[in-house]
């Protein structure tokens, strides 16, 4: 059993938060049969307070005020940045801009311990929230598809789950913090987006013009309809188009949506607070979770109780982000932790050529990818067979040695990710065929594709496994 | 009892419907095959297994997720207090191909291919195999006398395969895990000796092997005793200096190995690693620190 201490950080457009989780691994495999080792516990240890994130401008994150924040976080949760084993910061919503990426991990890079790594994207966004909220474990335990919507300050991510796997995702540019009122009750501003959904119903929303609660409500209504209207709950107009987030998935309306689960800031508000001051946070995240209370989501699907509602992405980011290689894998030693792997993933027939031996396929797609991506490294992911022969084992591990030696620069690793359970063979195999030329780096048990990139951590029980962080989209 | 008279004239019927039309008519009502949408003519057949014999399921997706769970036969219904016909059938072929698994021969053309000679334990036919374990442990003089001439003596590692109680666990892994494993352990600069086969050989005879070769590391690729979910299922044994009458502790074992458990390959490359370490430590079994 050993256990490793996971650090996640989310600055969001609204927040930031810092959590710090403790995952516990074991060997459950039978004492006969080769070791199996997984992740069997999480368990929060320190939740730290919600912080304002700090900004510069209406866009621009304050990077020192920031550092000062996970500082001060780290000090009261008892640790310092040499304890953390693995972890992620997250830059979401819309404080997630290159330049406010670039600034954080240059002040955070202090914190980043030996693995701890900077994701972002909206689609990965939503899939973390769901898995932080519990929605995820929710469609798992009732055999169900559960939707999260995690309602933020700038947009709301949809991660739709079936029975644990993720089903759908998606981001919609709507949250509590699109319009910001001063506190003697004024407009302060209106982020793009709100300006379309007023627009749309012929709403004016000026800044320095009175807040008023009635003609809020219509355009947290408007907007509360076209969350329903993501989920099929209502017919869809044109306008929710126009509220999609830039680079997030489209979402087709799930089918079978047997509970939805809120998380993120507005989700405290659906749950009440009535009577109180509607603008008591300078915006109008109370109306929208009126809206969204009394509108056609909450009457058409059955609403769980989400396990953690603001915290759900930092909670998700620090706890679920981590996942394990396959217990028997090959590679050498001195590589890890490596960061940032570009992934290429094979198709079926190039695939096919690697197991007849074949390697210029692979060749041909890695110098293209490699000068695409303008990296030097990539990781060449590959489904491999469940109960392959020794001819098909050697034929793909000389495809493989040869395709990658021929494309990769000079000493870089020639790396491999598998699904099926064939890696430790593979990577003999391919050492062997490499001759010594340059490392190996063979891990299975991943499921990786197209435009992922891969961290691999340092090799955990007893070099048994390897952590491995998969990101959906990296900052440049 | 069975009336014998009966079941004499339903064989001579069925022999002369033979001799007349070449083919025999089942009865009406049950169907030879599964009975299915795609009747295949194997009632063991994975497409076969997968259909469900529920009737009105109140969940049928949730029934087939567990089904894929589990090689549990689940969800099978039931006729009365007893199981369908069908699960009885499957039951009994199933059973069939565990015996079948005992009591086959391995291909001999099989070790020739993978280039192992052959020699037998003290056994001289599956039925003593069966019923004589102690033989089974036991080396014949003349495989001794092949052992010496044949093998190459005092190696850090001797590999070699044996029926054990499954002939289908030989035939299905073993031209893919010895090949993986040689390779490994001689890449690891380990010197490795004659690998051969041994025919009615149980898990024991390995101590009297090494002590004939003078094996550092003793590994016996092996049937192990089918199932009726897998009939193919091999293990490996094996043994730091080992000695005839050594306590079975000394024994590290491997087992599950085949295409649903852990693939031949990815085992071969595992019990190298498994094999070095045992190396190192100079222990093997409950002595080896894992």
């Amino acid at each position: 059993m050993a256990d490793i201490l996971s650090v996640g950080i989310d600055i969001g457009t609204s927040t930031t938060q810092v959590v710090f989780s403790r995952l516990r691994m074991e060997n459950t495999a039978a004492f006969f049969s080769v070791p199996h080792v997984s992740i069997v516990g999480k368990e929060l240890v320190y939740r730290g307070a919600v912080h304002t994130t700090p900004l510069k401008t209406a866009v621009l994150i304050d990077g020192d005020a920031v550092r000062d924040i996970v500082a001060a976080e780290f000090r009261r949760a008892g640790f310092t940045p040499a304890d953390t084993d693995t972890g992620a910061v997250i830059i979401t919503g819309e404080s997630a801009r290159k330049e406010n990426a670039a600034l954080v991990l240059e002040k955070l890079s202090g914190f980043a311990g030996e693995f701890v790594v900077s994701t972002a994207g909206p689609d990965l966004e939503s899939v973390i929230a769901g898995k932080g909220s519990g929605a995820c474990q929710h469609s798992i335990d009732n055999e169900c598809v559960t939707v999260n919507l995690d309602i933020g300050g700038g947009t709301t991510n949809i991660a739709v789950f079936d029975r644990g796997e993720t089903a759908g995702k998606g981001c919609l540019d709507i949250g509590g913090r699109l319009v910001r009122i001063t506190p003697d009750r004024r407009i302060e501003s209106v982020s793009p987006p709100a300006e379309r959904v007023a627009q749309a119903i012929g709403l004016s929303l000026r800044p320095g013009d009175r807040a008023d609660p009635a003609a809020l409500a219509a355009l947290t209504d408007k907007m509360a309809d076209l969350l329903a209207q993501a989920l099929g709950a209502a017919a869809q107009e044109p306008l929710l188009r126009a509220v999609q987030t830039p680079e997030s998935t489209w979402l087709e309306p799930p089918r079978n949506i047997q509970a939805i689960c809120f998380s993120g800031g507005v989700a405290d508000c659906i749950r009440g607070g009535e009577g109180e001051d509607p603008f008591r946070y300078g915006d109008i995240g109370p109306l929208l979770g009126r809206s969204i209370r009394e509108g056609a989501l909450c009457r058409t699907f059955p609403v769980m109780e989400a396990g953690e509602t603001i915290r759900a992405t930092v909670v998700g980011a620090g706890t679920y982000t981590t996942t394990l290689s396959g217990s028997t894998i090959a590679y050498d030693a001195g590589l890890f932790p490596m960061k940032n792997l570009p992934v290429l993933k094979l198709t079926a027939e190039e695939e096919v050529a690697c197991f007849q031996g074949r390697p210029e396929p692979l060749e041909r797609r890695l110098r293209w990818f490699l000068e695409q991506t303008d990296d030097r490294r990539a990781v060449v992911s590959l489904r491999g067979l469940q109960d392959p022969s020794y001819g098909q084992l050697k034929a793909l591990a000389r495809a493989l040695a040869q395709g990658l030696d021929r494309a990769l620069p000079r000493g870089v690793p020639a790396i491999a990710a598998l699904e099926c359970d064939m890696a430790k063979a593979l990577g003999g195999a391919m050492r062997t065929a490499l001759g010594g030329r340059r490392p190996v780096v063979c891990i299975d048990g991943v499921k990786v594709t197209d435009g992922d990139y891969v961290d691999l951590g340092r090799p955990l029980m007893e070099g048994l496994v390897i952590p491995v962080v998969v990101k959906t989209l990296l900052f440049g | 009892m069975a009336d014998r008279d009966s079941i004499a004239a339903i064989v001579a019927e069925v022999i002369e419907q033979l001799q007349r039309t070449g083919s025999v008519t089942l009865p009406q009502g049950e169907r030879p095959c599964c009975g299915g949408e795609d009747p295949c003519g194997d009632i063991t057949a994975a497409a076969c297994r997968r259909i469900s014999l529920l009737d009105h399921p109140e969940d049928p997706e949730a029934l087939e997720r567990m089904r894929t769970k589990t090689t549990a036969r689940i969800g099978v219904g039931r006729a009365g207090p007893r199981l369908k016909t069908r699960t009885l059938l499957t039951l009994r072929a199933d059973h069939a191909q565990a015996r079948d698994a005992v009591f086959a021969d391995v291909d001999p053309a099989l070790p020739e291919k993978l280039g192992l000679f052959t020699v037998q334990t003290q056994c001289d036919s599956k039925d003593t195999y069966v019923t004589r374990p102690d033989l089974g442990r036991r080396l014949s003089d003349e495989a001794v006398e092949t052992l010496r001439r044949r093998c190459t003596p005092n190696p850090d590692v001797q590999i070699y395969a044996s029926d054990g109680l499954s002939s289908t666990a030989i035939e299905a892994n073993l031209p893919n895990i010895l090949p993986v494993l040689m390779d490994t352990l001689r890449e690891r600069g380990l010197t490795v000796g004659t690998p051969f086969f041994l025919r009615f050989g149980r898990v024991g005879a390995e101590e009297q092997v090494a002590e004939i070769v003078g094996a550092k590391v003793v590994c016996v690729l092996l049937g192990e005793r089918p199932g009726l979910a897998t009939a193919e299922s091999m293990s490996a044994y094996i043994a730091y200096n080992a000695y005839v009458g050594m306590p079975e502790s000394k024994r590290t074992v491997v087992s599950n190995i085949h295409k649903d458990g852990i693939a031949a390959v990815e085992a071969g490359a595992y019990l190298a690693e498994v094999i070095c370490r045992i190396l190192e430590q100079k222990a093997s079994g409950v002595d080896l620190v894992k």
